[in-house]
């Protein structure tokens, strides 16, 4: 028998406390049914004898002790899916808006996800080309991978993302799909990415979940989980190649912030709770390859990092559990770059073991090492520019300032609809490097400037 | 039969029962129908609370708690080597054939393969007086690690039946213990010990032998030694991982613990899977026959994440007692320290320094103090040495878990973001790290390597202070404007940072070097630096010795000189000699 409880004992923030529940289970879902005939989710937060603590998604606006009756589930919030969810859009808790109807499912997973084993993993070895230079040579993706872009507004984040579903997609003959997740993100933004998503001609592939900023905050929090709970269904059991965009992380970050405060938590840095690391690697973690399953999870969380700050507890967080990073740079943005990309803090973890021969090309890792070991020191000779002129530089000096301008209008900048093979990226490293005396390399050994050199002629 | 409880609260992973109990502080117990483990972190007159290990969505107001009696304790006993545990060693890889590839809640597994048999050979005779900490009997663990069964300190007295040698499994009974009281016990392979209390030991040694690690910045200018305790803070992507995956794979130890403690999945399973096909060059066997790994990675939950750090010292400690030398690596002490926080916080505890509860300090140090070089019970010579890595908020040392780890350990090894950023590996800041154990060292490297290599050594990290000073007035005005000494100086200090400190994890010669190479490659740099000083007081300008290239084949040189042939320096010492002679005639 289905109990259903009248009224509330106290509403506070997007929390309802109610009073005489019986086995409520922790983390389990409820409907709340309004007088007005309006329904709402919730879910139980803290349970203390008969007194439960429920988060209400949609938010508490309009609710009064008396106007609602309550539901207990009892299970945990579990997302519909079967392989018609391709192509639809769905609210950030994973029920249908393009008016297409309701999914018949096949199965309903639990959106909270568990962990993955680690012994149970496969380490992810395969590169995903994406065509843009200082992506693929110096922050290489690789399948499985979670990798963040660290934007700030106003900069060109979603284009970038937009680029590499384009391009990977194009490179790549596996089966492939996307999952979109957006948080509180402007409703003009989703837009784009639906757009764009059509002229790659991919939207039959795409699944979206939109939690614009309109949108209840709340919810946010369990947007990202239904997305992950989406493309671990398309991954394990479809045997898809996903790659999922979570865009803004900030945005969710903030919502599990005003969601812990009107908790009453103690506040860790900045406001946020003190589990906002775990929070974070509940959602990056699911991330990966599985032993035995043919498909893969690979993750591109967007987010805006607060007044440019990459120390912000967000990135730093992040940072810390995703396989590194690729940092966006608004002096670059500025000076007319696409994609901004600054080289020095970004970086891929997974890259080591997915690139040289075999993967990419031989040459690669010393490349790309003697690429940022350069271009470093262009930071300093620009630093040493700015103090005493360029003109009393040491011709060393001018030189590293010669090959960093090159580096950034011919490397970095490529447009947004350029395409370039690993072999063309390589090779412009290559070229790039020519610049700079010979001793200067001290990361290639004697057969790579060997070879590297004759390049050179060959190029003049 | 243990009394069983309900559950009254439920916040997250703490969970409380209500009314007085008769649990007892830190008692393991078992949570709801699942049988989630968990463990007594406070006890009030009106109410009980408890840890939860495990996620503890699901569970409902009013389901049992069993109590067990004793706190949280792992089993110990052949079988552990090679493993991959989880925070409170419940092995993964059983998880995963019970469970599949996600890890379900309630999987009660003992630690170790009850069904399989060792080659045990019992040691003890009947009449032996023993006590706790000595051994009655051995058996190969694997190829590379003889497993000693060593009494638990908590028993001794006479041996009164002993089974003969052959094949028995973790639970048989190899022997009989008449305690001074007459009560006889029953001495299997293996034990239990509570992970929050360090064992025994006889007594504590000085430690002045160093812990060999291959890295030339380590064992060179800031060296750790064997039992002692070293931390390695730095910002993400600074390489603190990469340093403890060096170390693990490298460094003389003849037992790794590896602790993921708050870690990601994936690099998890680099470390197995890297370490299955890594050859131990001393005993010619893979990595893994003398590696336990403990993963519980940052998804995993947040109460096993605190247990892990316990379990791994607690593991060390057993094979310490055995009378190996251990080597612990914690990955990161941070995630560790934010698992104490966030459970502090559930407990509305009164927060110290940035949220962190104000116990934060005696926890780090209580477990860096585990650390030591000890005769242990058995009389052997043992040690377990800490490896810290501390991941700071914002690459910002002066947060609370940095500072306070630097209380407790007495090495320092800071990663630094401009490093990482040029790629300069081990990214460690050779003018903010530091090795308090240079003096109780120096009389083994002056015995072991070689008399004058302290002295090298200093002469070594002065000329970088030098280095770090004039980069000052570089930054400033150039270092065109310098005199030729004091450019000498610059380049000679390159050749070091470049030559001598960077070093490439991932090439074959330079990923492992050994102490008398380093000491080779620091004296034949300090001769590059004395001759040319020599000929820069003649007054004959640097761009004359720059332009010859012996600076930038002392870079190399790392890379050409092998690791078993070491010709090559006196080689090169003749080549400057040669190139250098024509300033003297002149």
């Amino acid at each position: 028998m289905i109990l259903e409880h009248i009224g509330l004992n106290q509403i506070n923030g997007p929390l309802i406390v109610l009073e005489g529940v019986k086995n409520a289970h922790n983390e389990e879902m409820v409907d709340i049914r309004l007088d007005n005939g309006s329904k709402r989710v919730g879910r139980v937060v803290e349970i203390e004898g008969d007194k439960v603590v429920i988060q209400v998604f949609e938010g508490t606006t309009g609710l009064s002790l008396s106007n609602t009756a309550t539901r207990m589930t009892g299970h945990a919030m579990e997302l519909p899916l079967s392989p018609e969810i391709l192509g639809r859009v769905f609210d950030g808790l994973g029920r249908p808006i393009d008016g297409l109807g309701d999914i018949y499912p096949d199965i309903k997973m639990d959106v909270n996800g568990q962990p993955i084993n680690p012994v149970a993993r496969v380490y992810p070895r395969n590169y995903i080309n994406t065509g843009i230079s200082s992506i693929d040579c110096l922050a290489t993706l690789i399948r499985g991978q979670k990798l963040p872009i660290f934007s700030g507004s106003g900069m060109k984040h979603n284009e970038l993302a937009v680029q590499i579903v384009k391009q990977a997609n194009v490179s790549d003959g596996s089966d492939f799909a996307i999952v979109f997740a957006a948080m509180g993100v402007k409703n003009d933004v989703a837009e784009y990415f639906r757009k764009s998503f059509e002229e790659a001609n991919v939207m039959n592939k795409v699944v979206m979940f939109l939690n614009l900023s309109n949108d209840p905050i709340i919810e946010r929090i369990i947007t990202p989980r239904c997305a992950l709970t989406a493309a671990e269904y398309l991954a394990y059991e479809l045997g898809k190649d996903i790659l999922v965009i979570l865009t803004d992380m900030t945005s969710y970050a903030e919502a599990v912030r005003e969601f812990s405060s009107s908790k009453g938590e103690i506040p860790g840095r900045k406001g946020f709770p003190g589990y906002l690391y775990s929070d974070f690697a509940s959602i990056y973690e699911r991330a990966g390859i599985i032993e035995g399953k043919k498909g893969s999870v690979t993750q591109i969380p967007i987010l805006t990092m607060p007044n440019d700050d990459i120390t912000h507890p967000i990135p730093d967080l992040t940072g810390y559990i995703t396989e590194g990073q690729i940092t966006l740079d608004r002096s670059l943005d500025s000076m007319g770059i696409y994609p901004p990309v600054s080289i020095l803090p970004s970086l891929s973890r997974l890259m080591k073991d997915g690139i040289g021969e075999g993967y990419t090309r031989k040459d690669h890792q010393p490349l790309a090492n003697q690429l940022f070991a350069s271009y470093s020191k262009v930071q300093d000779a620009k630093a040493l520019a700015s103090v005493i002129g360029e003109d009393e530089l040491s011709p060393n000096d001018k030189l590293l300032l010669k090959f960093g301008q090159e580096f950034e209008s011919k490397f970095i900048n490529q447009g947004y609809q350029c395409n370039r093979t690993i072999e063309e990226t390589l090779d412009l490293g290559c070229e790039l490097l020519s610049l700079l005396p010979r001793e200067e390399l001290d990361r290639l050994d004697e057969e790579m400037l060997a070879s590297h050199y004759v390049r050179k002629s060959k190029g003049k | 039969m243990e009394k069983t409880y309900n559950i009254y609260s439920i916040n997250g992973p703490v969970i409380t029962i209500k009314g007085k109990t008769d649990l007892s502080m830190m008692e393991m117990v078992y949570v709801g129908e699942e049988k989630l483990a968990g463990e007594v972190i406070l006890i009030d007159n009106d109410k009980t609370t408890i840890q939860v290990y495990e996620e503890t969505a699901g569970l409902r107001a009013g389901e049992p708690i069993y109590a067990t009696g004793s706190p949280l304790t792992i089993t110990l006993g052949p079988g552990l080597m090679s493993n991959i545990y989880d925070g409170i060693e419940r092995p993964l890889a059983m998880i995963k054939q019970q469970s599949g590839a996600f890890i379900k809640k309630g999987s009660l597994i003992p630690g170790l393969d009850e069904q399989k048999e060792w080659d045990v050979t019992v040691t003890a005779q009947v009449g032996d007086k023993l006590s706790g900490g000595q051994i009655y009997a051995h058996c190969p663990e694997t190829s590379a690690i003889t497993h000693f069964c060593i009494l638990s300190p908590e028993f001794s007295g006479e041996v009164v039946e002993v089974k003969p040698s052959g094949k028995y499994r973790v639970n048989d009974t190899v022997l009989k213990l008449k305690d001074n009281k007459g009560i006889i016990h029953d001495i299997t392979l293996c034990q239990k010990w509570p992970i929050r209390i360090p064992r025994p030991v006889k007594e504590r040694m000085s430690s002045d032998k160093p812990l060999i690690t291959g890295q030339r910045i380590l064992d060179t200018l800031f060296p750790v030694a064997k039992g002692g305790a070293a931390a390695i803070p730095g910002g993400f992507g600074t390489g603190k991982t990469m340093t403890q995956h060096q170390l693990a794979k490298w460094c003389d130890a003849d037992i790794i613990i590896y602790v993921g403690c708050g870690e990601r999945g994936n690099e998890m399973t680099q470390v197995l899977q890297e370490f299955g096909e890594l050859i131990d060059p001393k005993t010619g066997k893979p990595m893994t026959e003398r590696t336990i790994l403990i993963a519980n990675t940052s998804n995993m939950p947040v109460a096993a994440r605190e247990a892990s750090i316990y379990t791994g010292v607690t593991l060390a400690e057993y094979y310490r007692d055995m009378g190996y030398h251990t080597a612990m690596m914690a990955d990161s002490s941070s995630r560790w320290a934010e698992a104490l926080r966030e459970i502090s916080g559930r407990l509305e505890e009164m927060p110290a320094d940035e949220g962190f509860p104000a116990y934060l300090p005696s926890r780090l140090s209580d477990f860096y103090e585990r650390a030591g070089y000890m005769n242990t019970l058995c009389d052997k010579e043992g040690s377990i040495t800490l490896i810290g890595a501390v991941s700071p908020q914002g690459g910002d040392f002066s947060e609370p878990v940095t500072q306070n780890t630097k209380r407790f350990t007495r090495c320092f090894w800071a990663l630094d973001k401009s490093l990482a950023y040029a790629r300069h590996y081990p990214a460690i800041n050779w003018t903010e790290s530091y090795s308090e154990y240079l003096n109780s060292l120096a009389p083994w490297y002056t015995e072991n390597v070689s008399p004058k290599f302290m002295r090298h050594r200093d002469r070594i990290a002065s000329i970088l202070q030098k280095e770090s000073d004039l980069m000052e007035i570089v930054k400033l005005i150039g270092s065109d404007v310098l005199p030729d000494d004091q450019k000498l100086i610059l380049e000679i200090a390159r050749v070091i940072r470049v030559g001598f400190l960077q070093q490439n994890a991932f090439h074959d010669i330079d990923t492992y070097v050994p102490l008398d190479k380093q000491y080779k490659m620091i004296r034949i740099i300090l001769y590059l630096y004395k001759q040319c000083s020599k000929i820069i007081e003649q007054q004959i300008p640097i761009s004359q010795i720059k332009a010859l290239g012996l600076f930038d084949k002392a870079v190399q040189l790392k890379y050409q000189i092998p690791n078993d042939d070491y010709s090559g320096f006196d080689a090169f010492k003749e080549e400057i000699d040669a190139a250098l002679t024509k300033f003297n005639i002149a």
